[in-house]
């Protein structure tokens, strides 16, 4: 009788262990099958002309995308610099000093942020600056991506402060230093790599962003021209160009969405490598 | 002079006899004190005094009070969320809880149970520390402080060849002298120590209880300890606590051999505790 209970167990012991890696595969290989295949269908048309050249005229065959990486790179840098400075500012006010109501909403008002769905800030960044601008531009871009920024990074910045021991805290106290400057030179260079870690998986994050730029940045067929003007950007051309009827623009868009992947890639394993602890 | 007629009231110091030490002026003198966390009392009307150029040691069973006795002392209680302190601190004549806590810091300096190096530093980089955050930068005023300062803590001859390691790659007992040597370099005129040995084995313990001996010439030492051999050995004055009351104070000597208490004599002899 024990036996046959052992036996049972032991089969479903095995089914459920077959279950869990199946699941796990699924989960690792949809990032190798997305990739491979961006890869497949993109690589044809990537070339380095396609990289520095502008799109042609609408109709013509060929051009590039110089446009929409330049795009890309201004908006989502200005969306880091505003972003990461307020998040991480934010994050030290909730891991330093936030106590009580005040900090307890800040923080469950980023946790909801960071659930908001990204069209809806996109909508939020044209109410606030596009409508009374009367005119897309790369600033609201960055604006959109930059409101989606502060949560992740607030979160990142409180949680890694929060790692650095008391002790460390009491430690520069105790040696007669003023709590602004223990937190500023003592607590966030103890906490930095974690803090920069999450700010760039955070850049990384927005970087693939489309809907919040749709109504923001609004995308350009021409060079950037200056903050305040339309521009293009790597997400958004790959929209527009996936949607469009050209048989020669949907190869473009592979090729963007492959230099859009390589770009998140690079960056994410640079963050994490960044964060493993090392030997020193 | 017969023991159990001593008044442990704060002014009351043993009597002189021709062995005990010399009575040194007063480096800080506690009246009253009383300090909580939230609503829960944790010292009662303590009344104690420090001596200058002399080791303090506190002992007591876990939980009497000597840890936030001494982080009274530095105002580190107060860092606490909801902890208060109450009753009169005095450095000198000055009374320390008038006093901006961050300048009463750098006179009364503290060494942690654990050895807490700023993880971030070098060896040097930490010694300097509390120079450098305040604004110190004369490169040959801090390289001659590190110097000193790691000498006075016995630590210079293992680590002059490698100041510029991170401090926490150094054994437990070398980052606690680290921290001795930290705390040094600001030149406080009390240091602080909450049970600095206990992470410590009896080697390093030794070195500690050394440097201790020859610290207290420049300054004064207070010190908590779990370990009354330690207490014994490295202290003059010592303070019994007891549920967070000071129970005895008075010369170690004495205290050892002839308690007047019959609750310190208790412990001592380890019947509880
Ligand atoms: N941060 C705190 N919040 C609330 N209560 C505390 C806190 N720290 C200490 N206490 C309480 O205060 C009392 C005295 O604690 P304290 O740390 O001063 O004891 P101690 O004599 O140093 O003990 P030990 O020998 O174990 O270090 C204890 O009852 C403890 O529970
Ligand atoms: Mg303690």
């Amino acid at each position: 009788m024990n036996d046959l209970v052992y036996a049972r167990r032991k089969k479903v012991n095995a089914l459920m262990f077959a279950l869990t890696a199946v699941c796990a595969t699924l989960a690792s290989g949809t990032l190798l099958a997305i990739l491979g295949y961006i890869a497949w269908k993109g690589g044809s048309s990537l070339s380095w002309s396609f990289l520095v050249n502008l799109p042609k005229p609408v109709g013509e065959h060929g051009g590039g995308i110089a446009n929409a990486i330049v795009g890309s790179a201004k908006v989502v840098g200005l969306a880091g610099v505003l972003g990461i400075p307020v998040g991480v500012s934010a994050g030290v006010y909730l891991a330093e000093y936030g106590r009580g109501k005040y900090a307890f909403s800040v923080r469950y008002a980023a946790d909801i942020m960071n659930g908001v769905p990204s069209i809806v800030v996109g909508l939020f960044a044209y109410a606030l600056i596009v409508h009374p601008m009367k005119k897309f531009s790369a600033l609201s871009g960055s604006v959109a991506l930059a409101f989606i920024m502060v949560p992740i990074v607030l979160r990142n910045t409180e949680e890694f402060l929060r790692l650095v021991p008391g002790t460390i805290r009491e430690a520069a106290l105790a040696l007669g230093v003023p709590r602004w400057k223990v937190t500023l030179f003592v607590i966030l260079p103890t906490a930095g790599r974690g803090i920069m870690t999450g700010a760039l998986l955070a850049l990384a994050r927005v970087a693939g962003e489309t809907a919040p730029l749709i109504f923001t940045a609004f995308g350009n067929r021409f060079a950037d021209n200056g903050w305040l003007n339309p521009i293009a950007t790597l997400p958004h051309t790959i929209y527009t160009y996936a949607i469009s009827p050209y048989e020669d623009w949907h190869n473009q868009a592979w090729a963007a969405a492959l230099i859009l992947m390589a770009f998140v890639l690079v960056v994410n394993v640079t963050a994490r490598l960044w964060l493993r602890p090392r030997l020193t | 002079m017969a023991a159990t007629e001593i008044d442990m009231r704060p002014m009351s110091l043993p009597a002189e006899s021709s062995a005990t030490p010399k009575a040194m002026p007063i480096a800080m003198s506690v009246r009253d004190l009383r300090a909580s966390y939230g609503a829960a009392s944790v010292l009662k009307d303590v009344n104690l005094e420090v001596r200058e150029r002399t080791v303090t040691a506190i002992i007591g069973p876990s939980g009497c009070g000597k840890s936030t006795l001494i982080r009274c002392l530095n105002r580190m209680h107060e860092a606490i969320p909801g902890a208060t302190c109450d009753g009169d601190i005095l450095l000198g004549d000055r009374n320390a809880l008038a006093l901006d806590p961050v300048l009463l810091r750098r006179e009364v300096g503290m060494v942690f149970q654990r050895p807490n190096p700023f993880p971030t530093m070098t060896i040097a980089q930490n010694v300097a520390a509390g120079l450098v955050l305040n604004g110190v930068c004369d490169h040959a005023v801090l390289a001659e402080t590190v110097e000193k300062s790691l000498r006075r803590a016995a630590l210079w001859d293992e680590v002059k060849d490698k100041l510029d390691a991170p401090g926490v790659g150094l054994s437990g007992g070398q980052q606690q002298r680290l921290c001795i040597a930290r705390a040094l370099a600001v030149e406080p005129r009390v240091l602080l120590l909450d049970e600095p040995c206990s992470a410590l084995d009896p080697i390093a313990t030794g070195r500690i209880e050394e440097l201790l001996l020859q610290i207290k010439d420049q300054l004064t030492v207070v010190i908590v300890t779990h370990n009354m051999q330690q207490a014994a050995r490295v202290s003059e004055y010592t303070v019994f606590m007891l549920m967070g009351e000071m129970v005895e104070y008075g010369l170690t000597r004495q205290m050892f051999t002839k308690p007047t208490d019959k609750r310190t004599e208790d412990y001592i002899t380890g019947r509880f505790g």
